[in-house]
């Protein structure tokens, strides 16, 4: 009856693990025990350490770690490497280990026997500290110690009703063999029903994709399906949460200049404020020109403008803005504007994704450039770029930041982008620059294909480019089929432009 | 006779805690004829023994002498196994 005590009465542990929260509407289950699985290599142990660490992170709650597979001397070192000073946790109280890893001593069995050294080593490390957070890592480590996996599942049966009386919230990492099918390899998810989280590690066109999805999570709200993650030396996993970004999108009446008044006579009044436009047109005809007459339009009128550049050096850049007349550099000394540079190959899309927030983060910009988006495409699936799309997008409208994406067509005369198909239901605006053939000389075409949320101007329209930027001139009369980069010559009869 | 030093580790007085003990103190005076010197931790008792120790398996019996170290797990109910463990001759 009551849906909101329902989900009130299971309590949620943040995972400290960005963008992961949000997937899980607020983080574990609190006092429960979840299951991670997913292949060797697939992030498991890092996720187990970033749950711990975020408990002690937020509010001071001791963790334990029972490590079934690295030896804590391994694992302190192994974590180093991420930042986190484990050694110092411990010496705090904050962190406590519980050593399960192999020993080199000759073990064998003679008589039945329990797991109840382990059970009272964890529990007395848990209380010891006051432990609120325990991560088993792994099963499968745990397994392969003792032949009788029947009696040690009865075991991690018995160990986990007895976790849940000390009130922790437990984590289990268990291996799979295959990306998708069993959910482990050891059938226990049949006695830790109630939560499974599963990380995948899947290689796409030559990339790597990471993805966590919740399978089940017993009587609490989360999202589903699939979300992308990465892991950064620096600071371990970041999930990128797609879905809950876009619901948080707001719209905005404000206008502001695109840095070229014609444009904005055309778009009647400017770009929306926290609208993203992009950008489409072949090689040379003026994506990047329009997109420093975008900053330098910031530029003046005080903003802070941010240059993602993924095509060219920071130097060609300015060089570009000086042709034009416009002074990229000094603002960028002044601290006004930003250029940042990288090569789309150097890494992972979701890796440019996280690097892009953190420099947006850092530099609060009112308005950006991407230059180009499908410089990014060529180094991602079209479900990965789709995403990244939605997922910066949605990121920079939230800050109430405008953007301006340049997309390169593959064609030469007209032709629409892969990157259009892909991303134009998720931008505001849509302005095509194309070449068109007529009176025997190439021409710059620029059209407002779409905008969101108001009426603008429909025309094709003539531009020409000189050392003081772009001038957008007057329609052109009498050619039809310059979108597709196919010009046919119409007589009309009256509109004295066509020419015979 | 070798001197062994063993250390028994058990988890309260569960009826599978006594048992191993009962096992390995009849083995000890029959085959060991007395050259033993055992310990019982009650890992309920000294969890902090069982941790440095690594025991995860309850009963645990360590062979600390003659080495090499071995570990034998269960209630050592199966006999001819406690005494390969322990390097002695199966009749």
């Amino acid at each position: 009856m009551n849906q909101t005590s329902n989900t009130a009465a299971v309590g949620k542990a943040p995972t400290g693990i960005p963008g992961l929260d949000s997937v899980a509407r607020g983080g574990l289950p609190l006092g429960r025990t979840t299951m991670i699985s997913g292949t060797a290599g697939s992030g498991k142990t890092i996720f187990g350490a970033q749950f711990l660490l975020g408990g002690i992170e937020a509010g001071n709650e001791p963790g334990v770690l029972v490590t079934c597979e690295e030896r804590p001397v391994d694992l302190r070192q192994n974590l180093a490497g991420f930042g986190w000073n484990v050694a110092d946790l411990e010496a705090r109280g904050l962190l406590g280990i519980v050593d399960l890893s192999p020993e080199p001593t000759e073990q064998m069995t003679a008589g039945t026997f329990d797991l109840e050294g382990l059970l009272t080593r964890i529990t007395a490390m848990v209380r010891r500290l006051g432990a609120t957070r325990l991560v088993i890592d792994s099963l499968g480590a745990m397994f392969s110690q003792f032949r009788e996996s029947g009696l040690v599942r009865w075991e991690l049966f018995r160990i986990a009703a007895a976790l849940r009386e000390e009130g922790v919230t437990t984590l289990l990492t268990v291996e799979r063999d295959a990306e998708y099918g069993e959910v482990s390899r050891y059938g226990v998810e049949e006695f830790v029903t109630d939560n499974v989280i599963v990380l995948r590690n899947v290689l796409e066109w030559e990339n790597r994709r990471r993805t966590v999805e919740i399978l089940k999570m017993r009587g609490v709200e989360h999202q589903k399906g699939e979300f992308p993650f990465t892991i950064r030396p620096q600071d371990g996993i970041t999930v990128i949460p797609l879905a809950s970004a876009r619901l948080t999108q707001q719209s905005s009446d404000t206008r502001a200049t695109s840095g070229n008044s014609r444009l904005d006579e055309m778009c009647s009044g400017g770009f929306f404020r926290d609208s993203v436009v992009l950008v489409s047109g072949a090689t040379g005809t003026g994506k990047t020109l329009m997109a420093n007459e975008f900053i330098a339009g910031g530029l003046r009128a005080g903003e802070r403008c941010l240059f993602f550049g993924f095509e060219e050096s920071q130097e060609q850049i300015f060089r570009n803005a000086r042709g034009w007349g416009i002074d990229l550099e000094t603002k960028a000394n002044e601290g006004l504007s930003h250029v940042t540079c990288a090569y789309p190959e150097t890494m992972g899309l979701e890796d440019h994704l996280v690097a892009m927030k953190e420099h947006i983060e850092a530099f609060r910009p009112e308005r950006l450039v991407v230059d180009s988006v499908s410089a990014l495409e060529r180094v991602a699936t079209p479900r990965a770029f789709r995403e990244f799309i939605i997922a910066l997008s949605a990121f920079i409208k939230e800050r109430r930041i405008m953007g301006l994406y340049t997309a390169a067509t593959p064609t030469l005369m007209g032709g629409s982008s892969v990157t259009e198909a892909h991303i134009s239901t998720m931008t505001d605006t849509i302005i095509l620059l194309r070449y068109v053939e007529a009176d025997s000389a190439v021409h710059r075409a620029l059209t407002i294909l779409k905008m969101r949320g108001c009426a603008h101007d429909k025309d094709i329209r003539r531009f020409t480019v000189d050392g003081s930027g772009m001038h957008i001139g007057d329609p052109f009369r009498g050619v039809e089929g310059i979108l597709e980069g196919r010009p046919v010559h119409v007589t009309t009869g009256g509109e004295g432009e066509a020419n015979p | 006779m070798q001197h062994y030093v063993l250390r028994l580790f058990v988890a309260g007085h569960s009826a599978r805690s006594e048992r191993a003990i009962a096992n390995l103190r009849e083995i000890c005076e029959n085959d060991l004829g007395g050259h033993y010197e055992l310990t019982v931790v009650d890992v309920l008792e000294r969890p902090a023994v069982a941790e440095q120790e690594k025991v995860a398996a309850t009963p645990t019996l360590i062979k600390v002498l003659p080495e090499p170290i071995r570990r034998i797990i269960g209630d050592l109910s199966d006999r001819d196994q406690v005494l390969v463990g322990l390097d002695l001759e199966v009749h």
